[in-house]
């Protein structure tokens, strides 16, 4: 790869949080209905790099990041974190842990903590920090991400986007090596989520992480990712893989860039042969 | 307060008075039409009735409730006899000590069935089998089992608290989103930890709602609990009976004013316990006040 795909901040670093996909199947109930979800799937992302994984509603890529995450079992392959297997057909759960946070799609902040106490959760969990250190770290994380103001707001009385930003912060607080993001911006508004596109990215060039992050949104891969990786309607596996080589730090005027276009013109009929595909087998399953 | 707030409480206390006073005037207009109308003068009505075979013996008419003007003449003797107040205590203490057992040993008890395959396995089929059962039904088995008529009164009253709170708890329990246990989890929570940080406060809401379902039961069922078991003092008379007993003892005395300011005292001691619940419930669950 040229070095234009590795972020900048990621040089000189050790290199932490290279995700090794490799031939993994996942079968549901494989005893009955069988239904396969993930079929031979390979993916290779390098320590530091945003990878977007793009596919139709129910194509099985959630089922991926619930592997990796330590949610759900595989059916067969591995999946390793730095060359550490992470589960494999021998051990086809992986145990969840700190250096893989999963934001959720509709948020999974607690209700009943106050956003500081949500984002200082984490460490004082793992007893690598006391209960005023955290807070403290907490603090001046969530001043850096713009979310001065809310400490000690419950999470039910900020905007959905500020929610999102303080469980980012909170995943960013255990100081991951990869955040997994299932469709993190789904449920905001085109405004909001250009808003949360770039504190995503302020916030990505601040901490070195590697970032599998799952959409359905193309604009939204291609002006995030290093990489973005069509998947297949259900079973899941890569259709295609860009390589974006549009430079980091990237702001919005990309969008409108001439490469941005082309890369947008390649990729997209791609993903509308899945979406009508997916469609279609919803057809026939409805 | 803003003062669009003010003004809210203020048309929504008005309102309040205003439904109370019309309630109050149509009933005291209710039980004084017995004079005014002279029910004797349908006598004639009465035995036409009669002779064609349908058989009123009494029809039912408002006036036969006492004026509300009369209740509270009565209430105002009562206010000054201590065994009426002895009356609210007993009531209230029983009320508490079941309520306040069925909480202690219905929250921990549905807690573990919620978290525990097994426990929910061996305690659930009897529990469902007991549960309805009505407390009244236990009266006389509770007699019968606990040395006193007190211990009597105060497990029947448990019994109407109880299930409901056990079965809120382990619906509470049950419904957290399993994302609250995910992100736990990754972030390194002990199973000690998901219990006091995630299922304890996930849960808290759903205790709050059971244990105001379950304080509205337990008024119902301490009061009928002392009108069966004679109000549960051996000195008898209406001093320890408790407000069912007072009401009971009221209509044997014939004392049909009393009733009323017995029924009525009854209304406010489970307001006043609902409240003070909400009150404390609100304290506790300070993230849903401002949905």
């Amino acid at each position: 790869m040229s070095a234009v795909m590795r972020p900048a901040i990621a040089v000189g670093k050790s290199i932490r949080g290279a995700i090794t996909i490799d031939d993994v199947v996942k079968i549901y109930d494989p005893d009955g209905a069988a239904v396969m979800a993930v079929d031979h799937c390979s993916l290779d992302i390098k320590a530091g790099e945003i990878c977007m994984i793009v596919g139709p509603s129910g194509c099985g890529k959630t089922t991926l990041l619930n592997a990796i995450a330590g949610f759900h079992e595989i059916t067969s392959g591995r999946i390793l974190l730095d060359g550490e297997v992470l589960c494999s057909a021998e051990k086809p759960k992986a145990a969840p842990g700190s250096d893989r946070i999963v934001v959720f799609q509709n948020g999974a902040l607690f209700p009943w903590k106050t956003n500081l106490d949500n984002v200082a959760f984490g460490p004082i969990m793992q007893g690598k920090m006391t209960k005023v250190q955290a807070n403290e770290k907490a603090l001046a994380m969530m001043a850096d991400a713009g979310l001065a103001g809310v400490e000690h707001n419950f999470p039910g009385e900020v905007s959905s986007g500020m929610r999102r930003r303080v469980e980012i912060v909170r995943a960013l607080m255990n100081d991951p090596k990869v955040l997994l993001l299932d469709e993190p911006y789904r449920a905001l508004d085109s405004l909001t989520k250009s808003v949360m596109h770039e504190a995503l990215l302020e916030i990505y060039y601040k901490n070195k992480v590697t970032i599998f992050f799952i959409t359905h949104d193309l604009e939204e891969a291609i002006f995030l990712g290093h990489k973005v990786a069509i998947m297949t309607t259900r079973p899941c596996k890569p259709k295609k893989i860009l390589a974006v080589d549009i430079p980091h730090p990237r702001d919005y005027s990309v969008l409108t860039s001439k490469r941005f276009r082309e890369l947008m013109e390649e990729t997209n009929e791609a993903v509308h042969e899945e979406a009508l595909k997916a469609f279609a087998a919803g057809e026939k399953e409805g | 307060m803003t003062r669009g707030g003010k003004l809210l409480l203020s048309s929504t206390l008005w309102r309040g008075i205003v439904s109370v006073a019309v309630f109050l005037t149509l009933w005291e207009i209710g039980s004084l039409s017995k004079i005014w109308i002279k029910w004797d003068a349908f006598e004639w009505l009465r035995t036409a009735l009669n002779a064609v075979g349908f058989k009123p013996i009494y029809l039912p008419w408002v006036g036969a409730v006492p004026a509300p003007s009369e209740v509270l003449n009565a209430w105002l003797i009562v206010l000054q006899d201590p065994s009426y107040w002895q009356s609210w205590y007993m009531s209230f203490f029983r009320v508490m000590s079941g309520f306040i057992a069925a909480m202690i040993i219905g929250i921990p008890f549905g807690l573990l069935l919620a978290v525990s395959r097994t426990a929910f396995g061996v305690n659930f089929p009897v529990f469902e089998v007991l549960r309805p059962i009505p407390p009244l039904a236990w009266v006389p088995a509770s007699i019968i089992f606990w040395p006193t008529q007190e211990l009597s009164i105060a497990f029947v009253t448990f019994l109407g608290a109880f299930y409901t709170v056990v079965i809120n708890v382990i619906g509470g329990a049950r419904s957290i989103d399993v994302r609250y246990f995910q992100a736990a989890r990754s972030m390194g929570s002990s199973q000690w930890d998901i219990f006091w940080r995630i299922i304890l406060p996930g849960t808290l809401p759903s205790i709050m709602i059971g244990s105001a379902v379950g304080m509205g039961i337990t008024w119902n069922v301490v009061v009928a609990a002392e009108m069966i078991s004679g109000g549960g003092s051996q000195a008898g008379g209406t001093s320890g009976g408790g407000l069912g007993f007072f009401i009971w003892n009221s209509y044997v005395g014939g004392s049909y004013e009393q009733v009323v300011v017995g029924m009525i005292s009854i209304g406010i001691a489970g307001y006043v316990s609902s409240e003070l619940l909400r009150a404390l419930g609100t304290y506790m669950t300070p993230w849903l006040r401002l949905r």
